[in-house]
């Protein structure tokens, strides 16, 4: 069975782009709009790794992850955090609250994909 | 009884004694003798009666002119001592005249001599004590000099935080009103006595005093404390405060340099700011830009439908971008983010200051965990410390947190701050309304967010909790600092508990506080507020109005003449002919002056916390009392009347007019009646009265009143 990707994001036209190639690569992709969708689509589509961007309005990429790592069922689910905001201080923070990785963007999408394949464990 | 009376009195005295004891011995020997010789002595004696007078008469005057001589020797002794008391205490220039037996002339000599000795001596004390203020006068004119050349403001305060000494460049930074009132001149915020309070939060320069207690009291007495805040007027400026300390009392003043940043910080901050928008504005969308160009060059097979998709994507972010670009160009002129310049403070001293404001403040235990002491942070220490407060009250009051531990460490390129607690965490959604609330403990009335603060700093808070030691953490993420020491703030020379400041008014640092007490200090060391009014007329009641106020501040003796004001006022009604003529102000000359509400208010300002003195001040406090309602201001100080005074000073004389009091006591009258002109003589003239006084045993502030209440005067009303 193909492992699940989340992609949460309130920008459309990253979203286009990264659910192509994240689909293209073998993954079953599911899109959020904001962060309270995304908290939805966490027990609903039970994700192995979520792509969140950070700057959303409402609930941000922060407080996502943050209540994510809360629920203890789901410990194992990968973060990759995307960020247009390049400080080191936020990377900082967002590793602290339980994000796996931290992206800048821009990023190369071939970074991207082979990050997900990383921390997804292998070659799907 | 005179000296002479005294003497015939003694010697009649003693020939009494000497003639009672002769004749009682006579008399016991006759009644022994036979009658055989009784009767030949009788004889004996008849016969010689003439000789024995002779010779007792001039034993008498022997005795009595020996005894004459002594006694002369009294009588001097009695002048010498009057006449030295009279060297002594009022007259050092007087000399005793030798007389008298060669005794007393020596001793007149002597004391002459000691008198010489003695006002040569006070003479040199005297020649020195000028020189040595010469020399003083010539070191504050130095200093005058110096802090008038400089571009920071100076403020010399003492702990009351009374203003002891400032230069120009700090009356222009405070002295800024939006309004046009101040263009006459108008003392404003800065002045001798004024308190500190009314220009620079109190809480700030609190905290700034506990961080230079705390550091001396470490054994660093050259420190200095920063702090950023904004003037009325709105400027940014920067204050380095450095304590006047004394070696036994502790710190007993403090010196603030002020420098004003506020271009200096728009113009870096400009371009700060500016490059930033651009940075994450234009990320995301070069982020979509590179995703879709990448996934088109990935996948050359795709079909039509994404390739337009896609390419679709490229055009509309790269519309996007420019507008992006031109916006952020656009608008950077105009947008600027209230951030604040930081300063470097050493990481336990922040601790150290947390501990205390959570202690005295919250009563909350604190601790201090692993405290990395090689760490430096950038940051307004006044503002952290009152957001870190706020969280802690929250804390103590929402989730009964009444112990926190604090950890500060190195991580990366941060500090780590850490306030650790047992039990549950704050939830997000808590933390997130927390932030964006204004914290309450905010002194200066702008409202300021947590997250403000965190912004301000660069810095990040969050949240979380150790599942296994059941702690919770809140966390605040701060830049570092390169320990470098401050370096433009050797301005004044360097107070150390060895080497004391100069400063005139310097004897201000021991003034006592103000109010409770006012009644007992001496006329001589309290500030006034020496004012006149011009009116449209003489009858306040019938509607007569104030069209001018003149003041000017008087402290320990000294009319202040660029800490005045003068102010014409909008009556709002005509203006007598009659009254024109004494003041010449005429209607012309008040159109579009403000109104009496609007001056009230600043000439409240002007006076407060002094002793207001007026001629005939009873007439100008009832204009000011007719106002009460109307502006809400009440002039509660005593006050002290000139006329009144001079009845006390000379009761016997009738004319006690501004003009005739100045003649008699010798001031010169220049521009009279105008406001300010008035209340310059009246000021001068007080200070002739307060001396005047004293020679009658009023001193206090509650002598002089009760004085001018008896005088005569004061059973009139107006």
């Amino acid at each position: 069975m193909a492992k699940r990707v989340l992609i949460v994001d309130d920008e459309p036209n990253i979203v286009t782009s990264l659910e192509f190639l994240i689909q293209r690569s073998g993954y079953e992709v599911r899109i959020a709009r904001n962060g309270e969708e995304a908290l939805a689509q966490v027990s609903a589509f039970q994700p192995d790794l979520i792509l969140l961007d950070v700057m959303m309005p409402l609930l941000s990429g922060y407080e996502v992850c943050q209540k994510i790592r809360e629920n203890s069922a789901w410990q194992h689910v990968q973060i990759i955090m995307l960020t247009a905001k390049g400080r080191e201080i936020e990377a900082t923070k967002g590793l602290a609250l339980g994000a796996n990785a931290y992206v800048t963007k821009p990023f190369s999408t071939k970074d991207l994909v082979a990050k997900v394949h990383e921390l997804l464990g292998g070659t799907t | 009884m005179s000296l002479k009376v005294k003497f015939f009195l003694s010697v009649a005295g003693l020939f009494t004694f000497i003639v009672y004891i002769i004749g009682t011995c006579v008399l016991i020997i006759w009644y022994n003798l036979e009658v055989a010789e009784q009767a030949l002595i009788s004889k004996i004696l008849a016969e010689r009666i003439g000789i024995i007078a002779i010779f007792a008469f001039f034993l008498l005057v022997g005795i009595g002119s020996a005894l004459e001589k002594l006694f002369s020797i009294y009588t001097h002794a009695t002048r010498l001592h009057e006449e030295t008391k009279l060297i002594l205490s009022a007259n050092p220039d007087h000399r005793i005249t030798p007389t008298g037996p060669s005794e007393t002339r020596q001793l007149a000599q002597i004391i002459n001599t000691f008198a010489d000795r003695h006002q040569d001596l006070q003479i040199d004390v005297e020649t020195r004590i000028r020189s040595a203020r010469a020399d003083l006068e010539e070191e504050k004119d130095i200093l005058a000099a110096l802090m008038s050349e400089l571009t920071q403001g100076v403020l010399v305060c003492n702990i009351e935080g009374q203003i002891l000494l400032y230069n120009n460049r700090a009356r222009q930074l405070f002295n800024y009103s939006t309004d046009k009132l101040t263009t006459n001149g108008i003392g404003g915020l800065v002045g001798l006595g004024r308190s500190i309070f009314a220009i620079i939060e109190r809480t700030i320069v609190v905290h700034a005093l506990e961080q230079l207690h705390y550091n001396l009291h470490q054994g660093n007495s050259q420190s200095v404390s920063h702090f950023v805040t904004t003037t009325r007027g709105g400027q940014l400026i920067r204050v380095s405060m450095t304590a006047v300390h004394h070696k036994n009392k502790g710190i007993t003043g403090f010196v603030l340099t002020i420098e004003d940043i506020t271009r200096r910080y728009e113009v870096s901050h400009r371009k700060d700011i500016l490059l930033q928008s651009i940075v994450e504005n234009t990320r995301s969308s070069l982020a979509n830009i590179r995703a879709a160009i990448e996934t088109i060059l990935e996948y050359p097979d795709m079909g039509r439908d994404h390739l337009n998709l896609f390419t679709k994507i490229i055009r509309e972010e790269s519309i996007a971008l420019s507008t992006q670009l031109d916006r952020t160009l656009r608008e950077s002129g105009e947008y600027l983010e209230s951030q604040w310049p930081l300063e470097d403070m050493h990481g336990t001293d922040l601790i150290s200051a947390l501990q205390r404001q959570f202690k005295n403040k919250l009563h909350v235990e604190t601790h201090a965990e692993t405290v990395d002491t090689a760490l430096w942070i950038k940051i307004d220490s006044y503002s952290i410390v009152q957001a870190m407060t706020y969280i802690m009250r929250r804390l103590r009051d929402q989730c009964n947190v009444q112990e926190v531990t604090f950890d500060l460490q190195q991580s990366g390129r941060f500090a780590r701050l850490d306030m650790i607690w047992h039990g549950p965490p704050i939830k997000t959604e808590v933390l997130h309304a927390w932030e964006t609330q204004a914290l309450v403990t905010n002194g200066n009335g702008t409202p300021l967010t947590l997250k403000d603060v965190a912004e301000r700093h660069k810095g990040e808070v969050w949240c979380h909790t150790d599942k296994q030691t059941n702690r919770a953490y809140f966390r605040l993420l701060l830049p570092i600092a390169l320990p470098e020491p401050p370096l433009e703030l050797t301005i004044l020379p360097q107070i150390t508990p060895e080497s004391r400041p100069k400063y005139y008014d310097f004897d201000l640092f021991n003034q006592p506080g103000q109010k409770p007490e006012l009644d007992q200090r001496l006329l001589t060391e309290l500030t006034y507020t020496v004012f006149d009014t011009e009116t449209t007329g003489l009858n306040p009641s019938e509607g007569d109005e104030i069209i001018a106020i003149g003041a000017i501040r008087l402290v320990n003796g000294r009319l202040l003449r660029h800490e005045a004001m003068e102010q014409l006022i909008d009556p709002r009604r005509s203006v007598s002919q009659q009254s024109v003529r004494i003041h010449g102000i005429s209607p012309d000359m008040l159109q579009g002056q403000p109104t009496i509400e609007q001056v009230l208010p600043i000439f409240y300002q002007f006076a407060e916390d002094t002793v207001l003195v007026a001629h005939n001040a009873a007439f100008d406090m009832r204009f000011l009392q007719l106002k009460e309602t109307q502006t809400g201001i009440k002039f509660i100080q005593p006050v002290l009347d000139t006329l009144l005074l001079s009845v006390v000073v000379h009761p016997s004389l009738t004319d006690h007019s501004l003009e005739a009091i100045a003649q008699r006591l010798g001031v010169n009258i220049i521009g009279r009646h105008t406001a300010l002109g008035d209340a310059i003589v009246t000021g001068e003239i007080f200070l002739k009265l307060i001396s005047l006084l004293a020679e009658q045993g009023i001193f206090t502030l509650k002598d002089a009143r009760e004085a001018a209440q008896q005088s005569y005067y004061a059973m009139l009303q107006y």
